[in-house]
């Protein structure tokens, strides 16, 4: 299969979740008890303000309808706009991206945190085999897994912003503010990926052409950080990219915890707030972004491994 | 059935958490009910009267402990019972039929893994104004059959080309015969691995739900414990003490299950063995 064949069929089958995704919300959204009209009008609204809140929404069409102009914004690019009162706040895309940056901010930050501890304990887990080095590495990445970011965050601000006061804290902006919740969004990835790098490095250092390399009398260094890690790494790309998606969209926990703006604080505003066109927008952008990432990852994945393109 | 130590060190750990939860609300020295406040003895440190100390309204540390290890081991237990129940079947019937069926299916399954799982769990959550036990389960159980159905439809895909199964078929037997005494015991070894680390999956969510105010409005979960214990984050000689005990206990329960399921996934999916 080509790789343009191969990226219509991924492209295709991503839009198909992605509309998925899309019917789901929006079936759910209209199954919720809940008024969102009583949300926006508050309680003493007269009948005229709370029809003009019901014809803002679109809630006085039919379903069908309420759909097709969503899918309507949705190619506009507004993706709907924010009601009772459209033209004084931005739209539903223009709030997304006022959050975005800050979202992708705490992604990359966090992968780099993982990566940077995760290949190195990893690594020297699978070097060190039945040491105590390796217990200790082993030991780490499962505390790592079973660390509760509800714990684990609050005293990270405990420790280094009440009692030492080495990083700022919550509500804080700036590169300094960043590396708390960034060390704390990526430690349960830091984690997942030395398992897997270590697991990884084992299965490849016990190949053949390992032991060529070491055969031919390569220095170990070369040996294990050329030979075997190359392509010990392409698993843990893998796992590190489609992880990327959930930190992009799953940090809610550290935004809440830091007090910062993001994609999963700003959708769990809008269910609370019953705002339904943010909602529904902010589900379609985090659906977009895991479906791109996947197929990114497949990609980089074919690239890496021309045994996978031929397959 | 031998198994290595690692996983005895998670089974022993997640039979304490099971004995807490049994024996919790009668084991606690104190009442943790709204009735129980005792504003004098708030935010105690560790003592003879309270070994893991008060919160901020004087009301037992420990007896928390237990409390919330009750409402972590009910909702563990009847969340994984219904998910990997609903994703067994499913994963059963996709697997065997295929076709159209598997088609659909699946694509419900990618549907939902598209998209984070926590954030569907919030938007269940808060369609209720107070949520119970119930809205809770049926959150995590949304999306948490996904994981199963993978599972098992993997495992029948293999499991099909069998021979018993060729000659279950061939001797007559009919599709429900074949999927209940030929495939399903087949595959409960996978899908036994599976639920113990859905086991710490569960108290993981819970506990997150409830530190953002959305969990069960019982008397004490461990998450909001943790909710309790940031809103204080400036009572320096108090708040480390009454963040690590629910967080501890999280971890505990988290820990033991991915080494218990660790060790299963040696013992009873040998192709598995060695993968991360």
């Amino acid at each position: 299969m080509s790789i343009g064949s191969f990226l219509l069929r991924r492209l295709g089958s991503g839009l198909l979740a992605i509309l998925g995704v899309s019917i789901l919300v929006f079936a759910f959204l209209h199954l919720v008890p809940g008024d969102p009209v009583d949300h926006l009008a508050g309680g003493e609204a007269t009948v005229e303000q709370r029809q003009k809140i019901e014809k803002c929404m679109g809630l006085d069409q039919s379903m069908p309808s309420q759909f097709v102009s969503f899918l309507g914004h949705v190619l506009d690019g507004t993706l709907g706009h924010q009601c009772p009162d459209p033209k004084g706040k931005p739209t539903v895309a223009a709030r997304i991206a006022l959050v975005f940056p800050h979202t992708a901010a705490l992604a990359f930050a966090g992968m780099l945190a993982a990566i940077v501890f995760a290949l190195p304990l990893g690594i020297l887990a699978a070097v060190r085999r039945g040491t105590w080095i390796d217990t200790l590495a082993t030991t780490t990445s499962l505390s790592g897994i079973a660390i509760p970011q509800m714990m684990f965050a609050p005293l990270l601000v405990f420790l280094f912003f009440v009692t030492l006061g080495w990083f700022p804290g919550p509500t804080e902006t700036g590169w300094m503010a960043l590396v708390l919740p960034a060390f704390a969004v990526g430690t349960h990835l830091m984690a997942m990926l030395a398992r897997m790098t270590r697991s990884s490095m084992v299965e490849v250092l016990g190949e053949d052409y390992v032991r060529t390399a070491r055969a031919k009398g390569l220095p170990e260094g070369r040996v294990v950080f050329v030979h075997a890690l190359r392509n010990a790494l392409l698993p843990v790309i893998t796992i590190a990219g489609l992880q990327f998606g959930s930190l992009l969209s799953g940090a809610i926990i550290i935004e809440n915890v830091f007090a910062r703006p993001g994609l999963g604080t700003t959708l769990l505003e809008a269910i609370l707030e019953r705002n339904y066109p943010v909602v529904q927008g902010t589900v379609l952008v985090i659906a977009g972004i895991y479906v791109l990432v996947n197929i990114l990852v497949d990609l980089a994945y074919g690239i890496a491994d021309p045994r996978i393109r031929r397959a | 059935m031998k198994l290595s130590m690692s996983a005895w060190v998670g089974g022993i750990m997640l039979a304490v958490f099971i004995l807490a939860g049994v024996l919790g609300p009668w084991i606690a020295p104190y009442d943790v009910g709204p009735h129980a406040l005792d504003l004098p003895n708030r935010f105690q440190g560790a003592s003879a009267a309270h070994w893991l100390g008060t919160d901020s309204k004087g009301l037992d540390t420990l007896s928390q402990l237990l409390w919330g290890a009750r409402s972590a081991l009910q909702l563990s237990i009847i969340v994984v019972a219904i998910s990997s129940t609903i994703g067994l079947v499913v994963g059963t019937v996709a697997g065997w039929y295929r076709g159209i069926i598997d088609e659909i299916l699946m694509r419900i399954v990618d549907v939902l893994m598209s998209f984070p799982g926590i954030l569907l769990n919030i938007a269940i959550v808060a369609t209720v104004a107070r949520p119970g036990l119930g809205v809770m389960i049926v959150a995590l159980c949304a999306n948490g059959w996904v994981g199963y159905a993978r599972v098992s439809r993997g495992q029948v895909l293999a499991l099909r080309e069998r021979d018993y199964v060729t000659a279950a078929v061939a001797l007559g037997a009919s599709n429900r015969r074949v999927m209940w005494r030929h495939l399903i015991p087949n595959l409960m070894g996978p899908a036994l691995v599976q639920m113990t680390f859905g086991f710490g999956g569960v108290i993981l969510v819970e506990a997150a739900l409830s530190f953002l105010g959305l969990g069960p409005q019982v008397d004490y979960t461990w998450g909001a414990m943790l909710d309790q214990a940031r809103t204080f984050l400036w009572k320096s000689d108090w708040v480390t003490l009454y963040t690590l005990v629910p967080g501890i206990a999280i971890m505990w329960v988290v820990l033991g299950a991915n080494l218990l399921g660790d060790g299963l996934r040696d013992r009873l999916d040998p192709r598995q063995r060695g993968r991360s």
